[in-house]
């Protein structure tokens, strides 16, 4: 059955994840730092709350380790941190896909303070404890974000027929 | 038997996404990584590989910095190259009256040694590496540079820039390296006050301008203003460059040591030039790298616990 699904467009699933990874690492002035959103975070809900038989906890495992690399941080932190949000997301797609845009960024703020909270505890457990507020600061970000890129990604999902 | 099979290959891998099983091994995977990366020197084929799979993209961020420096050298004009070209020959002419005078000090330190009879201090050479323009953890205070194992770069160099030392390479891969900078909250540096020679270790903070010094008692003698140079004995960094100038001193008589503080010499918030530092003799730094960097992490923890 699966196979009998159009299998293209993979590159845009692909280039999704390629645009997230980039402002993941795009410099930022110092002060915009703390509020950078977790685009990585973002692009995964969407794909799968939207896709989940395409991109699930294997991408999001693959997609954590290169954000690992790209942040210079322990290997297998954020991958951690992704997969946890990927999976949740996945038990809950069919729910969280009917519900209002509101509704949905109050999941999303969830699943990033679930993010951010596994983050922190590894960090802490390697002794980076600094910034206990700053880095609840993404949450908010990444939240008000989420009906934009909902739109965005939609319109490339149609466009390309990605399903 | 086959129908089995059938059955069954697609239970794990099939389009029911969110299985129990697939997540607790991704999830054990993950836990595994990061123990086996903590444990340092065992993954670092995986990072050096995975560095080269995502340079690209650190490439990519970095070319429009690189493509306005570019600009910049080839629209500069003739009247501006001429001013930088005046500005640089009187510092150099500057440099040069600075460096005879190093060269007669170098002389007299190396007879005084001799006389000591304290082995000559070595000095190595350097290679310049620019700070590729990415933004790497902001907890973390780390950087990108675009000079790997290819170049000679090795794990544990020690990173200058013009004012004093930088950091360490953390991580060498094949084109690109990671390094922590000297204000990393999980880097110390053994230093020296230029002016006592008492040493001690400053350890880094969460603030990018900031070094801390923790370990200085109360009536240490240490002034505003101090400099401080690396000592050179943790083995890591090379003795006698520029580490920071002290710029607070906080004596609390209930407290068994002071709260220094200091400003890292280098310019580590701004700057993009760095310079990757070879020691002389050559055999020795490679081996050497790995045992210090295995006995460092558990005396840096051990002492950091103390005042708490």
């Amino acid at each position: 059955m699966r196979t009998s699904l159009p299998r293209r467009a993979n590159w845009v699933i692909a280039a999704t994840y390629i645009v997230a990874l980039l402002f993941t690492i795009w410099p930022l002035p110092n002060w915009a730092e703390p509020f950078r959103p977790a685009w990585v975070v973002l692009v995964t809900i969407y794909w799968c709350l939207f896709l989940p038989h395409r991109v699930g906890l294997l991408v999001s495992f693959v997609v954590g380790v290169l954000v690992d690399t790209l942040s210079g941080g322990l290997l297998g932190e954020h991958a951690l941190a992704l997969i946890l949000v990927a999976w949740v997301t996945l038990k809950l797609h069919l729910q969280v896909r009917v519900y209002p845009w509101w509704q949905q960024a109050l999941v999303v703020l969830s699943l990033m303070a679930l993010y951010t909270f596994v983050l922190f505890w590894v960090d802490g457990m390697l002794g980076y404890t600094q910034g206990a507020m700053t880095r609840w600061m993404p949450l908010l970000v990444t939240t008000v974000l989420w009906p934009w890129v909902v739109q965005l990604l939609n319109l490339l999902q149609q466009r390309y027929q990605v399903s | 038997m086959f129908s089995l099979r059938q059955q069954r290959a697609p239970q794990l891998f099939s389009s029911n996404p969110a299985g129990a099983v697939r997540t607790l091994l991704l999830i054990v995977v993950c836990i595994a990584l990061m123990f086996y990366d903590h444990q340092r020197g065992h993954l670092e084929k995986v990072h050096a590989a995975l560095s080269t799979l995502v340079y690209p993209v650190q490439a990519l961020v970095n070319a429009p910095y690189a493509l306005v420096n570019w600009a910049e050298d080839k629209l500069a004009t003739h009247n501006s190259l001429l001013a930088e070209n005046t500005r640089l020959r009187q510092q150099a002419l500057v440099d040069a009256v600075q460096l005879q005078q190093l060269a007669a000090l170098q002389q007299e330190n190396t007879r005084l040694r001799e006389l000591m009879q304290a082995g000559s201090r070595l000095t190595g050479h350097v290679v310049a590496a620019d700070l590729l323009a990415v933004d790497l953890d902001p907890f973390r205070h780390m950087a990108v540079i675009d000079k790997g194992t290819h170049d000679g770069a090795f794990a544990g160099q020690t990173l200058l820039d013009a004012h004093g030392i930088v950091g360490q390479i953390l991580r060498a891969g094949p084109v690109s390296s990671e390094a922590a900078l000297i204000t990393d909250p999980g880097q110390a540096i053994q230093v020296e006050i230029n002016r006592t020679g008492l040493r001690t270790l400053a350890v880094g903070s969460a603030d990018v301008d900031v070094l801390s010094l923790p370990y200085l008692p109360n009536n240490a003698d240490v002034r505003q203003g101090d400099l401080l140079v690396s000592s050179g004995l943790d083995g890591r960094y090379p003795p006698g460059y520029p580490v920071g100038v002290i710029t607070a001193v906080t004596r609390d008589p209930a407290e068994p040591f002071a709260n220094v503080s200091a400003r890292p010499a280098a310019d580590l918030d701004h700057g993009h030039d760095v310079l990757l530092y070879f020691p002389v003799e050559t055999p020795p730094p490679l081996p050497k790298p790995a045992p210090s960097a295995a006995k460092k992490k558990p005396v840096k923890k051990h002492i950091k616990k103390q005042p708490r």
